[in-house]
């Protein structure tokens, strides 16, 4: 039943020894220790890591019924994204909102209220889901919506797994005509003309931009704008029309062992940053693209997160609201360009308004605006930018992503979630999932 | 060997993790699939998953291997007779009691050996009398290959078994009737949950159930990892005297 293991999140820092088990066996002891649900621990930091119990959900990982007139779909928590696409593509559905990789389960999707590249037009992922089984602290299930457990259905949407386990799910899939996507690569020369190029494609379904965040002065912020649409049926050539649902696997490649330390450095993130523009520049204009590689561009590299060598690495992930975010994220590219801390890549994405459909959330982490992520080897000199990244997001009236931190002090995170930590807070004390829900996140944060 | 298309494969003690990783592997060639096991209510969720993962019809169906008055009336019961029956029914008992317990004894013995000995062998009956490639796939272990202290009683049954299977697959040889032995080494299950497992020994059930369709589809007598060839080959070398002081 129990082993032991030392976790981590997808940053590989910080790392503990934790008592493992399945999530949804022993339900006596949910109020005697404390425990958190895992699902495939790619957050980024400590969310999913609980020494005492860390409760996995990889049992849970059976369909339970889809109706393919209404493209609904009920499933166990622990079902990957990556199974719910090699199911279902094939018979011509698609999730309504995914993360960046496929490796996520739904219950992890829940308990961050993830976002896609679509959220300025479809919302996070709590805006699709109809309800879910909630697992309580006094040991007994409810299920919750909106119309049922209303206040726990609002608090777990992006409650970090602090408000009980998810058992099962169910949330209407999308339909598509093909497993492709046309997309279209628009260069940008700087930030503010990055952002000028997602305002005026707002009616577009998915937008991103890759910022080169080694490049200062009048490039700074240069990035590639991506914009793409499902592909209609019509829209393929032959050779696609082959492959309708691009289902032809793509090998992973893996990387075989830990990059030591040194490798990556000012010089290799600047000639990566480089080349990525160079690159980019050349391939201006429209393709189609496969839904693997226009989603999930790093699941191609299995274990990419060991480039960064054993120190791990921190993923800062923030959001500004609209008005500020142009001032906002020139204070947090100057910062990183003059830190000589380059990232590999900064992504920035166009948010829309948090409730676009579902409900009002609580800890849920997009509001309208911008949200700038970039991932920086853990060292004293990073943690410490990072320090003044917070600053910089606080001043501006924006908030770090729960699902990606790893470093943030309470008083910095109490300052960014404002009321609604107090409220939060309340959520939990009136089911008793204070006592019985916790993670070193919770711990460090004070949740 | 190739089963027909979409013909049925039924699973004896289909709850096991290693049983149903095979179930996926065949139901995803369009097989339909028959689970058994002694509480069909419990394998009720995954032949829902199985249906809407693989589009194939599942049934569920009661079969404990310690009843085998009730064997013959079981594969009459069945909608359509299977092309292949396998079993993964085992249970690896305690050691200290089942060796000093006659029931203790009996139950684990009927359970690895006699139990699904004797239902396979009515299952091949029933199989070799189809016009049509069919198989039997027995899971055996390793643990048969050697008695050891820490669990010879369950090691001596699992030989039995064994040494059965290769009788039956004599007996059908030159028919259309397939006969496979399977002896895992580790497999990351329910059985050997919380053990603490050599990592370059232990397979995950989905990556065995793959290699044991494959094995069977390249129509293999035994099933028998490569590692654990190796290792048991030297495990059974080590003479008599030498083996006795051993500890592990
Ligand atoms: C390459 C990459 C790209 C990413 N891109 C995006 C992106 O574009 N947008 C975005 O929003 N996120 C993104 N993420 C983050 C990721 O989507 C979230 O961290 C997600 O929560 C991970 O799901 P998981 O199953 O791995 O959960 P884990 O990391 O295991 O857990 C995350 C949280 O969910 C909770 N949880 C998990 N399962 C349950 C359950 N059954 N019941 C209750 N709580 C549960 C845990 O307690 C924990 O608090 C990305 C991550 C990676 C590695
Ligand atoms: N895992 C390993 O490392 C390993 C190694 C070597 C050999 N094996 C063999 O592989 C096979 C599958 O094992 P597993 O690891 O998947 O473990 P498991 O889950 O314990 O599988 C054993 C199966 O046998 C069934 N069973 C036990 N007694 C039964 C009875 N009287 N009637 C009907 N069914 C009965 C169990 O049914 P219930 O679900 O009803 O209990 C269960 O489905 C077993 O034969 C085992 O000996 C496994």
């Amino acid at each position: 039943m129990t082993s032991e293991a030392e976790l981590s999140g997808w940053g590989r820092w910080p790392r503990y020894r934790c008592r493992v088990e399945s999530l949804g066996v022993d339900r006596t002891g949910l109020g005697k220790a404390a425990s958190i649900a895992r699902g495939l621990g790619r957050s980024y930091g400590d969310s999913a890591i609980n020494q005492q119990r860390t409760l996995t959900s990889d049992r849970l990982n059976r369909f339970i019924s889809f109706d393919p007139d209404t493209g609904m779909l009920v499933l166990e928590a622990g079902v990957s994204i990556g199974d719910i696409i090699a199911t279902f593509l094939p018979r011509g559905y698609f999730l309504p909102v995914t993360p960046g990789t496929k490796f996520v389960t739904v219950g992890g999707m829940i308990a961050s209220d993830v976002h896609g590249k679509n959220h300025h037009g479809a919302g996070s992922f709590g805006d699709h889901l109809e309800w879910f089984d909630l697992l309580c602290a006094d040991g007994n299930e409810r299920r919750c919506s909106a119309g049922e457990n209303s206040a726990l259905f609002k608090a777990t949407i992006g409650g970090m797994g602090l408000t009980g386990h998810i058992l099962r799910a169910g949330f209407k899939l999308m339909p598509v005509e093909t497993g492709w996507i046309e997309e279209e690569t628009i260069p940008a020369r700087s930030l503010e003309h990055a952002i000028e190029l997602m305002e005026q494609n707002l009616d577009r379904t998915y937008s991103v931009a890759w910022i080169d965040c080694v490049a200062r002065g009048d490039s700074l912020g240069r990035s590639l704008v991506y914009l793409g649409e499902h592909a209609a049926l019509a829209d393929l050539a032959a050779k696609q029309r082959a492959d309708r649902y691009a289902s032809k696997a793509r090998r992973g490649k893996r990387v075989p062992l830990d990059f030591p330390n040194w490798a990556l450095n000012a010089y290799s993130v600047r000639a990566f940053n480089e080349l990525y523009y160079r690159t980019g520049l050349r391939k201006a204009g429209k393709a189609l693209v496969g839904w693997d590689s226009y989603f999930y561009p790093l699941d191609a590299i299995t274990e990419w997160n060991r480039i960064y060598g054993s120190r791990g690495f921190v993923q800062y992930q923030c959001a500004l609201p609209l008005e500020q975010s142009t001032k906002g994220l020139f204070g947090l590219l100057e910062e990183i360009t003059a830190s000589g801390l380059g990232s590999f890549l900064a992504v920035l994405k166009r948010l829309g308004p948090q409730s676009q459909g579902g409900p009002e959330r609580l800890l849920s982490f997009p509001l309208e605006g911008y949200t700038l992520a970039l991932d920086f080897p853990r060292s004293d000199k990073s943690l410490a930018l990072m320090d003044r990244l917070d600053q910089i997001t606080l001043k501006y009236h924006g908030r770090v992503y729960l699902a990606k931190d790893s470093r943030m002090s309470q008083q910095t995170f109490e300052a960014m979630y404002g009321e609604q930590v107090d409220a939060f807070r309340r959520a939990r004390r009136e089911t008793g999932a204070s006592d019985a829900f916790q993670s070193m996140q919770s711990g460090r944060l004070g949740i | 060997m190739t089963l027909a298309t979409g013909k049925p494969v039924l699973l004896l003690g289909a709850g096991s993790d290693i049983a149903m990783a095979i179930a996926h592997v065949l139901a995803g060639q369009g097989h339909a699939i028959q689970l058994a096991g002694r509480d069909p209510d419990r394998l009720k969720a995954d032949a829902e998953d199985l249906k809407i993962r693989h589009q194939v019809a599942v049934s569920t169906h009661r079969f404990d291997v310690l009843e085998p008055e009730t064997f013959v009336s079981f594969f009459d019961g069945l909608d359509e007779v299977p092309h292949a029956v396998i079993s993964a029914v085992g249970l690896m008992g305690d050691q200290d009691a089942s060796s000093g317990d006659v029931d203790q004894l009996k139950l684990v013995i009927d359970s690895n050996f006699t139990g699904p000995a004797l239902a396979l062998e009515f299952a091949a009956k029933k199989l070799s009398g189809l016009d049509a490639d069919t198989a039997i796939v027995g899971i055996s272990s390793v643990a048969g290959d050697r008695g050891r202290k820490k669990n010879y009683v369950y090691g001596s049954a699992k030989a039995g078994f064994t040494q059965y299977l290769s009788g039956l697959r004599q007996k059908y040889h030159g028919t259309r009737l397939h006969v496979m032995t399977v002896k895992p080494g580790f497999v990351k299950t329910a059985m050997t949950e919380g053990m603490d497992l050599p990592g370059p020994l232990t397979t995950e059930p989905a990556a065995f159930a793959k290699n044991v369709v494959a094995a069977l589809q390249a129509k293999k007598h035994v099933y028998y990892d490569l590692r654990w060839r190796a290792l048991m080959g030297v495990i059974k070398a080590v003479p008599e005297p030498i083996f006795a002081r051993l500890k592990f």
